[in-house]
């Protein structure tokens, strides 16, 4: 037992150490300019649903969103479809319920009120669909990564041949962004991978940046909310900082004629 | 306490207050006679005050909604993040509001060794001050593991590994902290008992803290002792009052940045990802306020010698009062201290970096030369200088520079500043 908590605490200094050297030669990310950073910033609607339309037709086989409701989707904030297609959408999965009177699980279709439908049974048979790697559920996604929505975005194009004396295992590709540079999801996105029924050419960039955006999204669902109270927030502390520093300035001048 | 007894001007007030005198308390507080050349830096008392609040108010809320069991822990805190009704405004509040909670401990904490406000007859709201760090600490880590994210699961795993280090007793004490063979879920609902448990100690700790200080009254930039009530001292309402008021809006402002705009900066990624005790995380860090001691405890090759050294780093602070052996309090009267003091901020400052850095190379020796000047400070530096040390005069009141020439305490001001 002893060995083990030492042998666990020499690992973790260690792998501690060697990310850090590798850290050092890790190149720079894709930057785009997203709607939703700085003071005011707000996801772009169009995005949003064109995201989640990426994420439902190429992500979503594979990547849970275990923590998403389909009433999500029509909440203010976010991809604001109307209840009318959040509840047709939700009706084209069925979820297992019950047990009814009779005892019996049952089919039904899926309700605003039911998370999302995982592809998987669990994590051992999305492992075994997917030669031991398991799709990281993409609920939170964009806040586990270092690099957030920049490092989805990135990985989404990062797809490239291996430089020369690289070799790979089978089902393993490469990609430039990837941490370690090894990534056993083959290239998710190709040039028209989905339509977009309003005319926005399905490029690999668009897609990248819809979906990045939906993630985003879907890891920070009241993000507008909050730069909206944010604003306030710090609109009204600073108004009263400047009252309560004219109050003070007048209560000191009392005995500063003193001094 | 001040000198004049308070008489209630109502007969149910006389009456009430011969039997439970919270009206004297009241009278006291507001009345408190305070140095008048108190800076900014001395805000901060008031400022630690809010922030203790705004934990505990944010985390009772958060008690309501969050649950502790490895298995639910992560899920309920993203059920806070999206379905509790501004959770998420709570949860920012709470987690950032840790950070803010120590930059403000460790302004405090500095202000202190630069006025040494810790000198004779101070000695003991410094040391109480010290426990309430130390258990701030405790709290802090604790709560970092309830969302139950790698970092927490790892983390826990990392520092509580710490006391196997103890000779003998070590691996059990570990076993015993745990309540299993590793960190898992009787750990997390032992740690989230504490961390709701701790909040409370602080708050009774720095009520004892207030009550110390209320006896000798403020330390002052000048450092010497006023006359209370004199010349020298305003009461503390309204004066002191609208000055912290003012401050603490400033630090508001901050905090509201942080809460608003970067909520996840001070954290770690891998913080998001639900905690899992097959897979190690590339790279594991505690959370920013840990680092120096962080630093300090992997700099020693041995493991038991690294803790001792760690501890130690606290406990040296303890024995400050008596380690430094200069009569003079502030550093504005001593040229050679107030070099050595900023000195030793960077030194603490450079650890803080290292221990983010991994453990080898460069790192370790800058880790290893930081940590024997820490300890060089405190125990051969601070006692030698007091008896070597040549320091300025002292004036003979804080009005005494204001009515020679008044060109003298801007002077100091701006020395006490820089």
């Amino acid at each position: 037992m002893k060995n083990i908590f030492k042998i666990t605490y020499l690992t973790i200094l260690l792998l501690a150490a060697t990310h850090q050297v590798k850290g050092a030669e890790k190149i720079e990310l894709l930057k785009i300019d997203w709607s939703f950073k700085g003071l005011f910033g707000k996801f772009d609607r169009g995005s949003l649903q064109r995201g989640y339309q990426v994420y439902t037709e190429v992500c979503a086989s594979c990547h849970s969103m275990k923590y998403l409701s389909y009433r999500n989707l029509s909440e203010k904030g976010g991809p604001e479809f109307s209840v009318e297609q959040v509840k047709a959408i939700a009706a084209s999965f069925e979820v297992t319920d019950g047990p009814n009177d009779d005892g019996e699980m049952f089919e039904r279709p899926a309700k605003l009120s039911d998370k999302f439908v995982m592809p998987y049974a669990n994590v051992k048979e999305a492992q075994a669909a997917n030669g031991g790697a398991y799709p990281p559920d993409m609920s939170v996604l964009a806040k586990a990564r270092t690099g957030g929505v920049d490092y989805i975005y990135s990985v989404l194009l990062g797809y490239e041949d291996p430089p020369s004396g690289v070799t790979l295992d089978d089902g393993v590709y490469y990609n430039k962004y990837m941490y370690g540079n090894n990534i056993k999801m083959s290239q998710p996105l190709y040039h028209g991978s989905v339509e977009y029924n309003n005319g926005t050419e399905a490029t690999k960039e668009q897609m990248a940046k819809d979906v990045a955006t939906f993630l985003m999204w879907t890891a920070e669902p009241h993000l507008e909310a909050r730069h909206k109270m944010g604003f306030k927030a710090i609109l009204y502390l600073t108004i009263l900082t400047i009252l309560v520093y004219f109050s003070m300035k007048k209560i000191w001048s009392r005995i500063e004629s003193e001094v | 306490m001040s000198d004049h007894e308070y008489v209630p001007k109502s007969k149910f007030g006389k009456w009430f207050n011969d039997r439970l005198p919270l009206l004297s308390l009241a009278s006291h507080l507001t009345d408190y006679p305070t140095p008048k050349n108190l800076n900014y830096w001395w805000t901060f008392g008031g400022i630690l005050t809010f922030c203790l609040i705004i934990q505990i108010v944010t985390g009772l809320t958060l008690a309501m909604h969050y649950i502790a069991h490895a298995d639910l822990a992560f899920e309920s805190v993203e059920h806070i993040m999206r379905d509790v009704n501004y959770g998420w405004l709570i949860r920012y509040v709470h987690a950032n509001g840790a950070s803010m909670f120590f930059l403000a401990v460790y302004i405090h904490i500095f202000r202190s060794l630069f006025y040494g406000s810790y000198k004779s007859p101070r000695e003991i709201i410094w040391i109480i001050g010290i426990i309430i760090y130390l258990l701030m600490m405790a709290s802090a880590f604790m709560g970092y593991v309830l969302p139950w994210g790698q970092m927490s699961f790892w983390g826990a795993t990392v520092i509580t590994n710490i006391f196997s280090a103890i000779p003998f007793v070590g691996e059990g004490i570990v076993t015993w902290l745990w309540g299993g063979y590793s960190v898992g879920d009787p750990t997390l609902t032992r740690f989230f008992t504490l961390h709701y448990l701790i909040p409370f100690l602080i708050l009774g700790l720095v009520v004892l803290h207030i009550w110390a200080l209320h006896i000798p009254g403020n330390n002052n930039p000048i450092g010497i002792d006023v006359k209370k009530p004199s010349k020298d001292t305003v009461p503390f309402h309204p004066y002191i009052v609208i000055k912290d008021a003012f401050a603490l809006l400033m630090f508001m402002i901050v905090f509201a940045f942080f809460v608003f705009y970067s909520p996840n900066i001070l954290g770690h990624a891998d913080n998001y990802i639900e905690a899992n005790p097959m897979v190690t995380p590339a790279h594991i860090v505690p959370e920013w306020y840990l680092l120096p001691f962080y630093a300090i405890l992997r700099s020693v090759p041995d493991k038991l010698m690294g803790v001792v050294a760690m501890l130690s780093a606290i406990f040296v602070l303890a024995a400050l009062p008596w380690l430094d052996t200069s009569k003079i309090r502030s550093a504005v009267f001593r040229p050679l201290y107030k070099q050595f003091y900023w000195i030793l901020v960077i030194d603490v400052l450079i650890l803080g970096y290292v221990g983010a850095m991994p453990a080898e190379g460069i790192y370790l020796l800058i880790a290893r030369v930081s940590t024997a000047y820490y300890f060089i400070h405190f125990l051969i530096i601070l006692p030698v200088l007091g008896s070597k040390e040549k320091t300025i005069p002292l004036p003979l009141s804080i009005m005494e520079p204001v009515l020679k020439d008044s060109s003298n305490l801007s002077t100091i001001k701006n020395e006490s500043l820089n």
